[in-house]
């Protein structure tokens, strides 16, 4: 969808070039997020997307076709710009804001109306209210819940945003950001995205292209770069909790193991000694008739204990995960109650596997070889 | 903003009166003195229309002709010129508006011309200061938006970036025009008429009743300036950028 | 040119009419700042009491100096003093009261509140405060009113000469009432160039009164200071968090 090809942009003068021959393609429908350090060529990056600068050389191609063979004006109208400042034309209400671009394209006035209202809800704001509002009555989040929505005016097939959250506190920033991701998968944009916070572009991100000095140091998956980072730089910018990081792209659901390690309610204790060893386990969950644990047994009580199983013998579930928690907060509680593996349990209490720390540190190892 | 118009309604009416009642307690004809202005009343009228026709045309021209320069002198491409010609036009601001008359007497001549010329300078220079610093405080970032939005540099002037200085510039045009209203009683010094006649015949002959005929119109007339951009600048500045609002 | 022949020729009585001129704007002017600055500190204290100042300030702006003159004139002649010095004074006194009060009033409102609470936070008085920290950082924006007062005072000082006040204002009286291109000429570029003298020279103590931390290279922002007291402009709204 967008491909850089050896771009690189050099200021007269000055030292070195400020972006220096940066490929890379970002597919149709992808978030694609630059990141790095203060001054690494990210923003100037972006901002030659739109043309906002011109690159010195290297060629831009936007949906395979040079980005300098458009008027740069119809290149910019067809491009949602969103900033970090927001940008809201204080002397408009948010209405004739969003219709500011499908105006300057000619749209019928009732059409771009309809779309703004569209947009307003869309983004979780009431059109009722908000439609007739000015800039300086909203607050930081719904101001920049609208710039999203302007930019979305025209429905275009990419957007490029400038650090969008950054104005926004840290509370209402993961909220926009949810909410943002929600609207992705709504409208699978393709979108160019500028962050200097790894948190952020491993949260938002398909493809993350990490930048330094003007250069691409390494463009992955926000998952491969925090199990292979491709230099000590990156491994020291994504941080050295990076394992921890790499815990909240997967959940639950994905790490489950020994599901069909349980025992009902009435069953014998031979019968259980004998599931553990097929798991070669430890602890097995018993569970009643609708599939919801009762309580567990360790493999050593099990040894002492004969007959029938009842959950007045069961050791008692101080916690359970669900299949749609990241693993972080999996882990998380785990330390809390002082466990090293919960039973997972579905919406409806229903028992559907475990997840154990062992399990997932071997899920996440990342070969000796490949490591940095 | 209500409470704002009610202090502008109290606030004339007690200068009128308070005007009033100064004069007339120190002021040996007080029982006659109502009369005696009246007697001025034709002369009122008719100096005030002279005045105040002067004003409108020396206002409409300058505000014509700065508002146009304020909006070049504050393009990109004028960054390096700009610094040096509103210096120039800050320091024409500090020139006493009798030295303007005079200097445009002793070129053109006696009469209503330079009169209004002398006005029309005199009102230029403060709305061309007011509309460039008024476009340069417009914040970058929206200029910044609205050019990644694909608008052009003409979009761009009339869409976001005038709209958003109308503010300043009002304040200007609204400042410089109730100076040029408080200035045009000099006309009458080089010939051009206006209440000047009475104030300042009055005062030659002593007479504080002709003086006081053309004294207050004019204090009134200002103010009555002041309120009518007043309400010129609410109707057209959006209510998104005035900060009353 | 004439003029100039003129004015080497009369030098010793233009130079005292300069002197006047000049007299009658400083006493004006000194007058106002030691009433104005006070008054523009102590509405600082009640956004209420401040606007209604304010706007009695701007009511007098608005009253053109010939009228005020001409009010003066039978007020005061009750004491006997109807023309020449007392009337042009205090007329030139309340006309500089706005600028001074305003600016003064803005500078201080205008100091960002997180000056103020880190000032009260690290134990000071309000006295202390003001006397250590917004007084400096206001000082520049009401020398701009003073400056600005000056100026204008400059050019209504030479009206004041129809009323008896002397100063340059009159040799252009003059000049238009005897036809003498030269005296008209003279009295306008000699009190247009008092006014610009004035103007920079203020301008330097401006900035040499301004905190060299405040110092700003910018010829701009110093316009900027000058026209937002002209707008009333407000950056930081009286009670921000």
């Amino acid at each position: 969808m967008i491909k850089l090809s050896n771009v690189t942009k050099r200021y007269g003068g000055t030292s070195g070039p400020v972006v220096d021959g940066i490929n890379m393609e970002v597919g149709a429908g992808e978030i694609c997020v630059l990141l790095g350090p203060s001054g690494c060529g990210k923003t100037t990056t972006l901002k030659m997307i739109n043309r906002l600068i011109q690159p010195t050389s290297g060629k831009i191609f936007l949906e395979g076709k040079d980005t300098d063979e458009f008027d740069v004006v119809e290149l910019r109208r067809r491009i949602g710009y969103v900033i970090q400042q927001i940008g809201l034309f204080p002397n408009m209400t948010v209405e004739e804001n969003i219709c500011v671009v499908p105006q300057l394209l000619g749209w019928d006035k009732a059409k771009a109306r309809r779309r703004a209202a569209e947009l307003l809800e869309i983004v979780a704001l009431d059109p009722g209210v908000f439609l007739a509002r000015y800039p300086k009555d909203l607050s930081g989040g719904q101001a920049q819940r609208v710039g999203v929505a302007r930019a979305l005016a025209t429905d275009p097939a990419v957007m490029l945003m400038d650090e969008p959250f950054g104005a926004i506190d840290p509370i209402n920033r993961e909220l926009i950001q949810d909410e943002f991701l929600r609207i992705q998968r709504q409208v699978k944009k393709t979108i160019v995205f500028v962050s200097h916070d790894i948190d952020e572009a491993v949260k938002m991100a398909d493809k993350i292209a990490i930048f330094r000095a003007g250069q691409l140091e390494q463009f992955d998956t926000p998952d491969n770069i925090l199990a292979r980072p491709a230099s000590p730089f990156i491994a020291g910018f994504v941080g050295t909790d990076r394992a921890l990081k790499r815990l909240r792209l997967v959940r639950a659901r994905d790490a489950l193991s020994a599901c069909g390690c349980s025992v009902r309610v009435g069953e014998s204790s031979a019968r259980a000694r004998a599931v553990l060893a097929e798991h070669g386990a430890d602890q097995i969950v018993l569970l009643d008739a609708a599939d919801k644990p009762q309580g567990y047994f360790t493999a050593a009580q099990l040894h002492a204990l004969d007959g029938v199983l009842t959950s007045a013998h069961a050791f008692r579930i101080q916690n359970t995960a669900n299949p749609g928690d990241d693993l972080r907060a999996v882990v998380s509680s785990m330390f809390a109650s002082g466990a090293s593996w919960l039973p997972t349990v579905d919406d409806d209490g229903r028992f559907v596997g475990y997840v154990s720390q062992a399990h997932i540190v071997e899920l996440l190892r990342v070969p000796a070889v490949e490591q940095t | 903003m209500k409470y704002e118009r009610h202090m502008r309604a109290a606030a004339c009416v007690n200068a009128a009166i308070g005007l009033t009642l100064t004069v007339a307690c120190t002021s040996a004809r007080a029982d006659n003195w109502w009369s005696s202005v009246a007697q001025y009343r034709s002369d009122i009228v008719y100096q005030s229309i002279q005045m105040m026709e002067m004003v409108a045309i020396a206002g409409v021209l300058a505000i014509v002709v700065a508002v146009p320069v304020g909006i070049y002198m504050s393009r990109p491409s004028q960054r390096h010129g700009a610094a040096v010609v509103m210096q120039t036009l800050n320091v024409g601001q500090a020139v006493p508006k009798l030295a303007l008359l005079a200097l445009a007497m002793s070129v053109m001549g006696i009469g209503r011309v330079p009169a209004i010329f002398g006005l029309w300078v005199a009102t230029l220079l403060p709305i061309a200061l007011n509309t460039y610093e008024g476009l340069r405080a417009v914040p970058r970032a929206l200029i910044e938006a609205a050019t990644g939005m694909g608008m052009t540099p003409l979009q761009i002037l009339w869409r976001v970036e005038l709209p958003n200085a109308l503010y300043v510039i009002f304040a200007g045009i609204r400042t410089a025009l109730a100076i040029t209203v408080g200035t045009a009683p000099l006309a009458f010094l080089i010939g051009g008429g206006g209440l000047g006649e009475l104030i300042f015949t009055g005062i030659d002959l002593n007479d504080f009743t002709m003086l006081l005929a053309g004294a207050i119109p004019t204090a009134l007339l200002a103010i009555f300036t002041d309120v009518f951009v007043g309400q010129v600048q609410r109707g057209l500045v959006s209510r998104g950028v005035n900060p009353q609002s | 040119m004439e003029t100039l022949v003129f004015i080497w020729d009369n030098l010793a009585s233009i130079a005292r009419m300069t002197l006047e001129h000049i007299e009658i704007v400083s006493v004006g002017v000194g007058f106002a700042i030691l009433t104005g600055v006070p008054l523009g500190i102590v509405i600082t204290i009640n956004e209420r009491v401040a606007k209604i100042v304010l706007y009695v300030g701007s009511i007098i702006m608005t009253i053109p100096s010939v009228a005020l003159f001409g009010i003066m004139i039978p007020v005061l002649s009750v004491i006997g003093q109807g023309i020449g010095f007392l009337p042009t004074v205090i007329a030139l006194f309340l006309y500089s009261q706005l600028p001074i009060v305003r600016n003064t009033y803005t500078a201080i409102t205008n100091i960002d509140p997180a000056l103020r609470e880190a000032a009260r936070g690290m134990g000071m008085k309000t006295s202390e405060r003001l006397r250590k920290v917004e007084i400096p950082i206001a000082l520049p924006i009401i020398m701009a009113g003073v400056r600005m007062a000056v100026v204008i005072n400059v050019g209504i000082a030479a009206i004041a000469a129809y009323i008896g006040a002397g100063g340059l204002g009159k040799l252009i009286s003059r000049g238009i009432s005897q036809s003498d291109p030269r005296q008209l000429i003279a009295g306008a570029i000699l009190v247009s160039l008092l006014a610009i003298a004035a103007d920079f020279g203020l301008g330097w103590v401006q900035r040499f009164l301004t905190p060299k931390g405040l110092r700003s290279p910018s010829r701009t922002i110093d316009l900027a200071l000058r026209l937002g007291a002209l707008t009333g402009f407000r950056k930081h709204p009286r009670h921000a968090q």
